[in-house]
């Protein structure tokens, strides 16, 4: 009963790894760059939420709503903005941009809301689900739904309309899907907007469970995704997926046995090198089609 | 007048002069081929014209409008496509999927519909393999669905690029009999080639290319007769 909680527990955190997974690993497979600013939008989304908490105190799916519309925006602006304007220019330099970008909304954050930590319980879902000798929180299960419903939705979005199809082109031969006609600026920053969108979903499920809101709130939980995309596959939405929800099991077993606890973080990303050392492209990512 | 003018075109791949500026026309309802060596020149043109690649100075006037600088998806948006050279059907994708993404401009779902059941016509192997992913196709199966693909978006200029690369020689003459018929049912073609011998046949005007300049012009049949040619391209 113990054990099944437990993975419970890992399956609701993977699977908000897994929405955060999501937007490094399209990004990646569209835009062909590392958005290392993606980590923070999860904390900016949280500020939107603390502030509009402020605001309307009690209407707690208003502030998540605003946060998410704020975070699909900026992920748009940041995209066209910062790195539009260096498409074709050598990865490198986007890489920096994006470090860049990263330390920009940190510093912000700190000069706009200072340094000390702001408690903020988004969603208090209290009490548990008990069946027999299992326990499962709620918050566990709400976190659980939410995030198959995501992940579903996104898979059907991908697979079955025109847009998430022309995504899959993209990814695949930037100037052929161009010579389809499609507009690739487009089609990237419609995938800047729904990654941006997904991480400050992510957000919520993490002030959920932990509800202390900093500058760098971001970072961890975005290295941690970023390894679950890797692990996963870099480029490959199913990846993600089975990354993300691999990392929150493998974290929430770690966390139960005293001996190993303390190393957990040291424990996921020596599997994320096991993983690399025998599947150099990750569980599910594809080795590009060579040139015939 | 001239579907298609390009006028001193130069293109530079750094320092390196990959087009000297080069001109030549395409008239609506003919054949032209653009034949050479490789690393003449041909795919840049391609690619120049299709707006993959910006070229340094030059015109390209598509029916009487200037092209140059524009978007690659606008281009698209005028009635002019490119079967890219190495095929680049999109693997992951079905063959039904692929020919969906080459009717992405066309917002007519079931006129997009009848579209994808003619192409099937045009291409039976298509049609029987409609529900496998493109990366599973023979090479002459993929090069049929990426002239489907590029049919989808009813371009009035279609240019094709080595379209028999890599291909047995059936299929090869499979493939320039139905750029013969696709000319025959009103679509203008450009078509780049490194078989000169089976482009000069089927082609109403070609030009020569080597290293980034025109040498030589002419009708297919003057050209296939033509001294230099044949040593240079027809094999003696």
């Amino acid at each position: 009963m113990e054990f099944i909680s437990t993975l419970l527990n890992g399956l609701s955190s993977g699977g908000t790894y897994a929405m955060i997974a999501l937007g490094y690993t399209m990004v990646y497979g569209i835009a062909k760059m590392l958005n290392f600013a993606h980590g923070d939008v999860i904390m900016v989304g949280g500020y939107i939420m603390y502030v509009m908490m402020l605001l309307l105190s009690q209407n707690v799916f208003l502030g998540i709503a605003v946060a998410v519309v704020f975070c699909v925006l900026l992920g748009i602006l940041v995209e066209r903005l910062a790195y539009r304007p260096l498409r074709g220019a050598s990865p490198l330099a986007v890489l920096i941009t994006a470090i860049g970008v990263s330390y920009l909304f940190q510093s912000l954050a700190l000069i706009v809301f200072k340094s000390s930590p702001k408690m903020l319980s988004v969603l208090q879902i209290s009490g548990a689900l008990k069946l027999g000798k299992l326990s499962v929180d709620y918050s566990t299960i709400v976190t659980l739904a939410v995030a198959a419903a995501v992940m579903t939705a996104l898979t059907l979005f991908v697979k079955k309309t025109k847009t998430g199809r022309a995504m899959v082109a993209v990814s695949e031969d930037r100037d052929a899907a161009k010579l389809m006609g499609i507009n690739v600026n487009f089609i990237i920053m419609i995938t800047f907007a729904i990654g941006s969108g997904l991480a400050a979903l992510a957000g919520v499920f993490m002030l959920m469970k932990a509800p202390s809101l900093s500058n760098t709130f971001g970072a961890m939980p975005g290295i941690k995704a970023f390894t679950a995309a890797v692990i996963g596959g870099i480029g490959s939405i199913p990846g993600a997926m089975v990354g993300g929800i691999l990392l929150g099991v493998i974290e929430a077993i770690s966390f139960k046995i005293p001996l190993i606890a303390p190393y957990t973080d040291a424990i996921e990303f020596s599997i994320l090198i096991i993983i690399l050392l025998v599947k150099p492209t990750g569980l599910l990512g594809k080795r590009r089609r060579e040139k015939v | 007048m001239a579907l298609l003018e390009v006028k001193d075109l130069q293109v530079y791949y750094g320092v390196i002069q990959a087009l000297k500026g080069i001109s030549f026309e395409v008239n609506e309802g003919e054949i032209v081929t653009l034949i050479g060596a490789n690393g003449a020149g041909k795919t840049t043109t391609m690619q120049s014209i299709m707006g993959l690649i910006h070229p340094k100075s030059g015109e390209v006037i598509y029916d009487g409008q200037s092209i140059v600088g524009m978007p690659t998806n606008k281009i698209v948006q005028l009635g002019m496509t490119q079967v890219p050279e190495g095929r680049r059907v999109f693997s992951e994708l079905t063959v039904y999927e692929n020919l969906l993404m080459g009717a992405y401009i066309n917002k007519d779902r079931s006129k997009v519909k009848s579209d994808i059941e003619e192409v099937y016509t045009l291409f039976p192997r298509l049609g029987e393999r409609k529900g496998q992913l493109a990366g599973m196709l023979s090479g002459g199966e993929q090069q049929m669905l990426a002239m489907g693909r590029a049919l989808m978006s009813h371009p009035k200029l279609m240019m094709l690029d080595e379209p028999s690369m890599g291909l047995a020689p059936i299929l090869v003459s499979q493939v320039f009999d139905m750029i013969k018929h696709l000319n025959e049912t009103g679509t203008t073609i450009l078509l780049v080639e490194q078989n000169a011998e089976k482009a000069l046949s089927i082609a109403d005007r070609a030009y020569v290319m080597e290293i980034g300049e025109i040498t030589l012009s002419g009708t297919g049949k003057e050209l296939a007769e033509s001294d230099k040619v044949k040593e240079a391209y027809l094999g003696g």
